[in-house]
């Protein structure tokens, strides 16, 4: 089209020579985008006979929305769940960094900690929208206290709680505030979940269990009562058993309410889950599977020791444990990998793997087609990628925040 | 008339759409000189204009000096149902080449006053300067665009109720829900085409032979309106083998004969400096 002054004020970028994921599949199709959001052409043409100021080349890259990482503790460094004055100078410092990875809205996480703690980093950090300082946040994701002693993992148990009478009081009491809270990460056979599952889902925070020893049943009562996520799925809960199939069974249990998808978070670097489990996962409910990279501070830095939460962990190329020991304390693979990781062992299709990080966390969200979509009207959160997946450029409403990602200072990154 | 008979579709559509471009390129249109061009929809179109875009693609063709006036459209379709004539335009061709939304002309079947929205419709063609080319189909019962068995043959632009059989030939298009059709379209009337400076029509398939022997072999009939670009001066048919089964052996023999002659309209102009 001819580059022209268009009728509207604001600038139109026409993405040109490019593959778009649109309806659940990669299409030949240019992408517009006005004031930060996607642009409907037809109606431009006809209704305004506007056309593009700007045309952008994408060299055949494949375009999809925004990653969208629901759980991330962390990384270069900062570590989200210390009581720091800067919090939120931290939180920005990963937020500008995962950009790289094609990530343009995250929920911070915060790992079992103690009520001083959360009272301090909660309120430096609010729900804000992405832009050139970094992707955007979505809410905190409070993984804890409320879980299982026996399935605390890498959380301190010296910190971790049960509920007491009161149920959504108490939860205040040690949080100090839910206004900015998207995600709460809890055991549901802990006594006295049933009304706070209710009450967190009523307030439009997504429950999910997780660091639990909850049976199937317990798991199901906690998701009619609103919860829809379930925290890495396989770790921290009970293995799967063929007589009681534990919170792995509500990838198929016939006893989620009419409408809603139960999602479970994995955590596909290679380590945290076998291939072949995270394959009977995906064949299982294709539909719920949402990546995530549950990474912590230590990813992107160089191998060695570094601070967790109230705990110190230790690398050893690309895992990462509790020191001392051999429990898994989080992952160091970013979002990216995780994308190119997932499709080459599940041997899903593009789209597949790109909506497991994009669609599938909106959807969880409740935050669909605003985000993880790029529908007309949808944000124009976009991640330019080529054939193998890899991330050429980051762009937040439209904006372009970042070229091609700086390598992370890693040892082995075959496999990836 | 002429009658161009190619081999197949793919040819056909080809050989149409490097005429187009002829016509064109030796028009040079430029900012105070514009190319009128008139422009059909459905599926026998569809080769034509992918050629089209492709000429453009290639840096041959630009369709900045020129204005397109489609030739219909459903009445009551909102603009953005996918088999709106519009949607149509916009996916098959406009928004693949360099033309400007100003200069594109469709009939808008939602307005309140219909017959306003034609009687301006004409108006706006004679501002144009008239049509340099109007390029059209044919229906299985030999109407062009929608001026069905009946139509007068030196009607204006106009609402025009539908006909059992263009319904019927247009289910396909809505999940072949006979219900789901549209009953009424605005459509340019055969007198409109009548004063394009030059006609061209396309057809293509053995469905569309028996309409073709009708428009050419037959008498002029209001009930095979196409048969009026009998009296137009200047009146191209582009087909392909199977669009010529129900003519005579002598007519195919005849016309056939002269596509030496012909060809040399759709020769590659000779390169020259771009007027743009």
């Amino acid at each position: 089209m001819p580059s022209n002054k268009s009728v509207s004020d604001a600038p139109i970028t026409q993405f040109i020579n490019c593959r778009i994921l649109r309806d659940n599949e990669l299409q030949r199709e240019d992408l517009w985008v006005r004031e930060g959001r996607i642009l409907d052409p037809e109606k431009l043409f006809f209704d305004e006979q506007g056309y593009a100021d700007k045309r952008v080349d994408c060299g055949g890259s494949i375009i999809a929305p925004g990653f969208i990482d629901v759980q991330i503790n962390g990384g270069y460094g900062i570590d989200f769940s210390q009581a720091s004055e800067d919090v939120s100078d931290g939180v920005s410092f990963v937020a500008k960094k995962i950009l790289e990875h094609g990530v343009t809205s995250f929920c911070p996480t915060l790992v079992t900690s103690p009520p001083e703690v959360y009272h301090k980093v909660l309120p430096q950090v609010k729900v804000h929208d992405g832009g050139p300082h970094g992707a955007g946040v979505l809410g905190f994701h409070l993984e804890g206290p409320f879980i299982s002693a026996e399935k605390k993992g890498a959380h301190p148990e010296k910190y971790l709680r049960t509920f007491k009478s009161g149920g959504l009081e108490h939860l205040m009491e040690v949080y100090g505030s839910l206004d900015d809270v998207a995600i709460v990460t809890l055991a549901p056979e802990l006594p006295g979940s049933q009304s706070v599952v209710r009450e967190l889902s009523q307030r439009g925070i997504t429950v999910s269990l997780g660091h639990s020893a909850a049976d199937l049943s317990q798991a199901e009562e906690a998701v009619q009562q609103g919860a829809s996520f379930i925290t890495h799925l396989f770790n921290a809960m009970l293995p799967f058993h063929h007589r009681d199939p534990g919170i792995v069974g509500l990838l198929t249990s016939d006893r989620i309410p009419a409408g809603r998808v139960v999602y479970y978070g994995m955590i596909a670097d290679g380590i945290h889950t076998n291939p072949a489990a995270l394959r009977i996962a995906h064949r299982a409910h294709p539909s719920g599977l949402v990546l995530v990279t549950d990474a912590i501070t230590a990813m992107g830095l160089p191998p060695g020791r570094h601070t967790l939460g109230q705990q110190v962990i230790e690398i050893q190329g690309l895992h990462a444990y509790v020191a001392g020991t051999k429990t898994l304390s989080g992952s160091i693979a970013t979002m990216d990998m995780c994308v190119r990781h997932f499709k080459q062992v599940s041997g899903c299709s593009v789209q597949e793997a790109l909506e497991a990080a994009s669609l599938h966390p909106a959807q969880l969200l409740g935050i669909s087609p605003k985000k993880g979509k790029l529908d007309y009207g949808s944000d124009a959160d976009l991640v330019l990628l080529d054939e193998g997946l890899n991330v050429k450029a980051t762009y937040i409403s439209g904006e372009e925040e970042t070229g091609p990602p700086v390598p992370l200072y890693m040892i082995d990154m075959s496999g990836f | 008339m002429k009658l161009i008979i190619l081999n197949d579709y793919d040819q056909a559509s080809e050989w149409a759409a490097k005429y187009i471009r002829n016509k064109i390129l030796q028009f040079s249109p430029g900012p105070n000189k514009y190319f009128t061009l008139g422009l059909p929809t459905g599926s026998t179109p569809l080769g034509c204009y992918k050629k089209l875009i492709e000429y453009y693609k290639n840096g041959d063709l630009s369709f900045q000096y020129v204005k397109t006036f489609n030739m219909d459209e459903y009445v009551g379709l909102p603009r953005d149902h996918p088999e709106s004539y519009h949607s149509f335009m916009w996916n098959n061709f406009f928004k693949h080449i360099d033309i400007k939304a100003e200069n594109t002309h469709i009939l808008d079947g939602n307005t309140a006053d219909l017959q306003a929205e034609c009687d301006s419709f004409e108006k706006k063609i004679t501002a144009a300067g008239g049509i340099q080319l109007f390029v059209g189909g044919i229906g299985p019962d030999g109407h062009i665009a929608f001026n069905e068995p009946g139509s007068s043959l030196v009607s204006r632009t106009r609402v025009k109720t539908l006909a059992k059989d263009t319904i019927m030939a247009n289910a396909r298009f809505f999940d072949g829900d006979l219900s789901k059709v549209p009953t009424m379209a605005l459509t340019v009337g055969v007198g409109t085409v009548m004063d394009a400076k030059e006609v061209m029509i396309l057809i293509t398939g053995a469905h569309k032979a028996f309409a073709l022997y009708k428009a050419i072999e037959e008498g002029v009939n209001h009930m095979w309106t196409v048969s009026a670009f009998q009296q137009h001066p200047q009146t191209i048919f582009v087909c392909d083998e199977d669009a010529t089964l129900e003519l005579r052996v002598k007519t195919v023999k005849y016309f056939k004969g002269m596509m030496h002659v012909h060809n040399k309209l759709v020769e590659s102009p000779p390169s020259e400096p771009k007027k743009n």
